[in-house]
Formats: C-alpha cells, sequence, structure tokens
C-alpha cells in the first residue's frame, strides 16, 4: 500500500476525537490487512502510542494482522446455520481447502472465516465468498461453488 | 433543496410531495434486503429497471428497491402496486411475465402466487398470505412502499410529522411525559423504561449530552433492526431527534454494522438528505433547536454492543464494558451524560408522538406495550422478520406465521433471546410473547430472536454451541466471565461428545452461579442463561450423556 493513501486517509481524520478506529478500517479496506510497519505509521502520525494502536488492532475481530488469500470465504456458523447443519459444511469447506478458520493456504487463493450471522437465516446454511452470498448449502454444493474462484 | 424553515414549510412539502403522485400508478415494489439480496434480489431489481426501459414504460410505471418485506424465506419478494399483489421467489427470467401480464394486463402469473405447502391453498395478497395477515405491522409496514434512499417516500407515509409536532407544539418535558405514559420499553435486550432512561440523562448535570443510536445487533439469529434501519433509515432518525430534543442533546452518534455495506449507504444517505432539508443539523425547522449526527462503525465483536462498551469503542478505544455504579444515561461517552437505545426503539418514537401514548398503551400486555418485531430462524418453514403486538403467543408466531415446521418434524423447543437467553421446551408454546412472563420462563425476548428446533436437535450441542460463541466475544477484562466461560464449555463440550462424568452437572452449576454473580457486565452475568435453562428444561439429555 503506498504511503501517500495512508497520508490521506491519514489526514481526513486527524485531530478528531476517537479517530484510530476509522483509520484502522479504511486502510484495511483499501489493503485487506494491516502490515507492522503501517501500525508504526499510524501510531506515528496521528500520536497514539503503538501499544494503544495494536490494543485496538488486535482486539477488535475485523482487523487482520495476517496476509489475506485472494478471496475471502465465510462460512455462517450462526444460532439458525447451527441448526441447519453448519458445521457439516465447515468440516466440508475446512477439506476442500486444506485450511482451518483464520487461515489462509500457501498459494494465497483462500483465506477461511467462520462468521457468526449476517441476518440471512432464510438462506442456512450458507458460505459467503468475497461478499457473495450462497444460501441452502451441502456439502456438494459447498465443492460446486468453491470451485469457481481461482 | 433550500432548508425548510417552519412546520408550514414542511407540510406544504408534503402536500407537493402527494399531489405529483398518483395513488393509481403502477409501482413495482421489489424487497432490497439483506435476506432476499442473498436470492439475487438485486438481479431483479436490474432486470425491472431494464424491462420498464426497453417496454418504454418510464413514465407509466415507477420501480423501487425497497429494505426487507420480511418474507425472506420466499425470497425475492416483489410488491405490485395498487392491486397489492405479492409475488414470491422471483427470478431476473419472471420479470418480461410479470410486467406484461400483471402490471398491464392486471392477471395473475400463478407460478408465482404465494402457496401454502401444507395446504396447497394460493394467497396473492397480503391480507390473504397468512404470514402477514397474522401480523401487526406498525414498524415494518411502510417498508414496501419507501425507497429507503427517498426522503419524500418517507415524508409521503406522514415522515418527520411527529418531530414538527414535537418541536412546535411540546415542550421537552411533555415528549418526555408521552414516552413515559406510553411505557415503551427498551427493545434491545434489557425492557428497561425508555422514558425513565431519557430523564436520567435528562436531569443528569451538564451541558453537552449525547443520544446513541444502537445499531450493533451481535447476536447471532438476529436481523430485525437491520430490517427497519435499511428499509427506513428516516423513521430511527426521526425518533432519535425527537429524543435529544426530550433529553437536551446536540449532539447524536449512530453505531452500526461494518459488514453490511448497504446499511452505511443508507444512514449515510438519509443524514444528509435531512441535513439538506433542514431536518438536521442547525436550528432544525426554524425551531431554536440544533442537532447533528455522527455514524461510527462496530468491528466485529459482540461485547461492544453493551451499552459502556458500546461507548469506549466510539471514543476509539477497545470496547471494554466498565461496572455500572454510574449508569451510562449520567456518565457515559467521554463521562458526558449519554442516552442509548436501540433502533427498534427509536423506531417507535414517532408513532407515540403522532398517536399519542393512550393509543399506544391500548396495544399490548399490561407492562409490555406496542408491537415488537421478531426475527424467526432455524428450523421453520418461513423464517423471516415478523412483527406482533406483545401478547401473541409463541405458537402463533410458530405456526400460523412461521407456517411451522419443515419436513413434518416435530417442534421441540425454542430458543428466545441469543446467547444470553434461554431454550423452553414445546409445552410453554402458549405463552404470550411479554418481557416479564419470557424472563420468568428463563427464556427473555432479549432483542427478539427466535430460533427453533425441531425434533432432531440435541440441546447439549446448542448450549455448546452458544457457548462457545460467548468464549470468543467476552472481552477477558474479568476472570468470572473469561475463564467461567470457558470452563464450561469446555464440560459441556465433554459432555456432548457423551464423556461426561459424575459431578459435572454440579459443577457446572456452580460456576454458572459465580459467574453470573461476580462478573463485571450483562454479557458476563447471562453468558450461562442457556445453559441454565437447558438444565432446567432438558436436564435428561445431561443425564444420559454422564457415565
Amino acid at each position: 500500500m503506498d504511503n501517500d493513501k495512508i497520508e490521506e486517509i491519514i489526514s481526513r481524520h486527524r485531530g478528531k476525537p476517537g479517530s484510530l478506529i476509522h483509520v484502522l478500517l479504511e486502510i484495511q479496506s483499501e489493503n485487506h490487512w494491516l502490515p507492522r510497519d503501517v501500525l508504526d505509521r499510524v501510531s506515528r502520525s496521528l500520536e497514539v502510542p503503538l501499544s494503544q494502536v495494536l490494543q485496538v488492532a488486535t482486539f477488535y475481530k475485523t482487523f487482520r494482522l495476517t496476509p489475506r488469500g485472494r478471496h475471502e470465504v465465510q462460512v455462517c456458523t450462526g444460532s439458525s446455520c447451527h441448526v441447519r447443519g453448519s458445521a457439516r459444511v465447515l468440516d466440508a469447506v475446512q477439506a476442500l481447502l486444506g485450511i482451518k478458520p483464520g487461515e489462509t493456504d500457501p498459494d494465497s487463493r483462500f483465506s477461511l472465516e467462520t462468521g457468526n450471522c449476517l441476518g440471512c437465516c432464510n438462506l442456512g446454511p450458507e458460505i459467503i465468498v468475497d461478499g457473495k452470498h450462497h444460501g441452502r448449502v451441502t456439502p456438494d454444493k459447498a465443492e460446486e461453488v468453491l470451485k469457481n474462484y481461482k | 433543496m433550500p432548508r425548510l424553515q417552519s412546520a408550514a414549510e414542511l407540510e406544504k412539502l408534503r402536500k407537493a410531495v402527494l399531489s405529483g403522485r398518483d395513488p393509481g400508478k403502477p409501482c413495482i415494489s421489489i424487497c432490497a434486503g439483506i435476506g432476499c439480496l442473498g436470492f439475487a434480489g438485486d438481479r431483479v431489481v436490474g432486470a425491472f429497471e431494464e424491462e420498464i426501459g426497453r417496454q418504454g414504460l418510464k413514465d407509466r410505471v415507477d420501480v423501487k428497491a425497497t429494505g426487507c418485506h420480511g418474507f425472506c424465506d420466499r425470497g425475492p419478494i416483489v410488491a405490485i402496486y395498487p392491486e397489492d399483489i405479492c409475488y414470491v421467489t422471483v427470478s431476473p427470467e419472471d420479470v418480461p411475465e410479470i410486467v406484461s401480464r400483471t402490471v398491464l394486463g392486471k392477471k395473475l402469473v400463478d407460478r408465482l402466487v404465494y402457496s401454502d405447502p401444507a395446504t396447497g391453498k394460493k394467497a396473492a395478497r397480503p391480507s390473504e398470505i397468512p404470514f402477514y395477515r397474522n401480523q401487526m405491522r406498525l414498524l415494518i409496514g411502510d417498508n414496501t412502499r419507501i425507497d429507503p434512499r427517498s426522503i419524500e417516500d418517507y415524508l409521503a407515509v406522514g415522515g418527520y410529522g411527529a418531530l414538527s409536532k414535537a418541536l412546535f407544539e411540546m415542550k421537552p418535558e411533555q415528549v418526555l411525559e408521552e414516552i413515559k405514559k406510553a411505557n415503551l420499553r427498551g427493545r434491545g435486550g434489557g425492557g428497561f423504561p425508555a422514558g425513565q432512561k431519557w430523564e436520567t440523562a435528562r436531569k443528569a448535570p451538564g451541558e453537552e449530552k449525547y443520544v446513541i443510536v444502537n445499531g450493533h445487533e451481535g447476536e447471532p439469529g438476529a436481523f430485525m433492526d437491520r430490517a427497519i434501519f435499511m428499509g427506513n433509515p428516516h423513521r430511527v432518525l426521526e425518533g432519535l431527534i425527537i429524543g435529544a430534543y426530550a433529553i437536551g442533546s446536540r449532539q447524536g452518534f449512530i453505531y452500526t454494522r461494518h459488514d453490511t455495506p448497504r446499511l452505511k449507504q443508507v444512514i449515510d444517505r438519509a443524514l444528509s438528505t435531512a441535513r439538506d432539508h433542514g431536518l438536521l443539523g442547525k436550528a432544525i425547522l426554524g425551531s431554536g433547536f440544533s442537532f447533528d449526527v455522527e455514524v461510527h462503525l462496530d468491528i466485529g465483536i459482540f461485547v461492544s454492543g453493551e451499552s459502556s462498551a458500546l461507548m469506549r469503542s466510539i471514543e476509539g478505544k477497545k470496547p471494554e464494558p466498565r461496572a455500572k455504579y454510574i449508569r451510562t444515561s449520567v456518565r457515559g461517552i467521554w463521562d458526558r451524560p449519554s442516552n442509548l437505545n436501540n433502533v427498534e426503539t427509536w423506531a417507535n418514537v414517532p408513532q407515540i408522538i403522532s398517536r399519542g401514548s393512550d393509543w399506544y398503551a391500548g396495544i399490548g400486555t399490561e407492562r409490555s406495550k406496542g408491537t415488537k418485531l421478531i426475527s424467526l430462524s432455524g428450523n421453520i418453514v418461513h423464517a423471516g422478520v415478523v412483527e406482533v403486538p406483545f401478547g401473541t403467543t409463541l405458537r402463533k408466531i410458530v405456526y400460523d406465521i412461521g407456517g411451522g415446521i419443515p419436513d413434518g418434524k416435530k417442534l421441540k423447543a425454542v430458543h428466545m433471546g441469543g446467547p444470553m437467553g434461554g431454550s423452553i421446551p414445546e409445552r410453554f408454546l402458549d405463552t404470550p410473547l411479554d418481557f416479564d412472563a419470557m424472563a420468568k420462563l428463563g427464556a427473555p425476548i432479549g432483542a427478539g430472536g427466535l430460533l427453533v428446533m425441531d425434533e432432531d436437535t440435541r440441546m447439549v450441542d446448542v448450549t455448546r454451541f452458544f457457548l462457545d460463541f460467548l468464549s470468543h466475544e467476552s472481552c477477558g477484562k474479568c476472570v468470572p466471565c473469561r475463564e467461567g466461560i470457558r470452563q464450561m464449555l469446555k464440560i459441556v463440550t465433554s459432555i456432548s461428545e457423551g464423556k461426561g462424568k459424575k459431578g459435572d452437572i454440579e459443577l457446572l452449576e456452580e460456576i454458572s452461579e459465580v459467574a453470573g454473580a461476580a462478573s463485571l457486565c450483562a454479557l458476563g452475568k447471562t453468558a450461562s442463561d442457556p445453559l441454565r435453562s437447558t438444565l432446567r428444561y432438558f436436564r435428561d439429555e445431561y443425564e444420559a450423556s454422564i457415565r
């Protein structure tokens, strides 16, 4: 991620109370994850101690401190998907991708996460790939869906 | 758009909007709520726009992408006015036929009409479809008529009339009195009387006060706040402005989900159009009252929905709750009085002001007034967003509205209140929806998520699921919550794997008691509630796994 973009994001928020979270969110939405040197830079530019930046960046689950794959796979493990059989879907997806939730495969093709209820309980069990919802998924259908992402 | 300077100018604009609209003009309203979008509802919207353009009907037919209609299970949903026809599971390929046959030809497309899965009976209008017919849709009913990006659509259904009434015909104390008399109770989980909370914030010392919309909605199986916020954002905003006026606040915050980008877009747009119209900002509608709102995003942790944690998050810090010897309505954001209510609570405010507390208090039960939005999910035929008056029985919600259990299976239990709620067996299904009646059974209404479970569900597994969820969501600040949940999860997991030991149940009861008594915030205090409820009603399932 280039420094000008980071500076631009920081300068828009500098001086406003509560700006740290907004800055980290915007950087992540550009860069998909938060590299350590970027966090250093945010700390210096916003004049927030690095300890506090890391505290916020590690506390909220949305912030990623490791690189991500090209495609983000989420398996919903909310309560409704749970009673509709999401555990089997998750097992199948893990076996297919060879990674566990929180991990990225060696080819940087997929990152896998479990998501807690995205509010589409009518679709459950569901998986979400790069923000696109795939509903009423079975282990077979999961394989069908994931094939299409290179 | 010049800013509106008085109540009369608002009414003039409303008249202009209404007179420019022909009630007989065909309007196609397509649900673009999250549930229908999951079924490619946006492609249906695109197909309608294209077809109307292709047939040269742009001036004769309106096409609207609206918020959630509620009938998520059968999405994408398309409503056609003025005939008030509801089509279910519509695909983009159906669109040309709908336009020529129904919109122009005034005839039904039979295959898209709802048919009752049990009886096969067809029903084309919401007044005939059991899912809609058995509801009272005071909050969500307008969704089908409103494009959330259009302030004119909200004005057309009487929007901002309550705000104008509050600002020009009522003193702040009178507004507060109405809310108290209506006995509006908070819809976020606790059921705490909103009027009492407002009064505490109003009387708290300090010049700067804040009002906050809690749109975090972090519990699994809850999606009704998003339905109302994404579908009718101005209604929530109007409620917030009225509340700010009653409390004496000039600054508001909206705290909402980061993982639903469309929600943020809708809110940002509602705020900017409200500002352009003089309904937000300096001297609202030319009155002496000024107020503005800032949007903050939750970033994926459940505990940041807890009031004191949420306020830390707005300050830009990590969301750790604090002990609430002093309420947040006295000392909240930056230690200033901060009144937090959830989306649905704020959405109730305008109708109480415009229709009066007597009208409102006439709906519901003795101590729970008005209607409640319910997210119906799990092993249920029609998952979706449902609105019923308090006092409606769970049986009516599950069977008459929800259509019962799929695949001919039997109902085993229903769970209310999410990870901090409880499960009750089938025999309590005639309990009325009421804050106190449900709490007494150990299944508090919470935010309104109703999870239905069929006979194949193992209750120990469900309990393990909720504990597992909470073990990842605890902030870790206090030991009884952090360690208590972890240990309970460990024991319940071993029981669910059939490896339970003698004494496990007693140990679980002991840990849950300590965590309940000694945790700092509501998350830890109520984390063991699902466990307690299943131990209470399904103890035999635990005992069966213990050797």
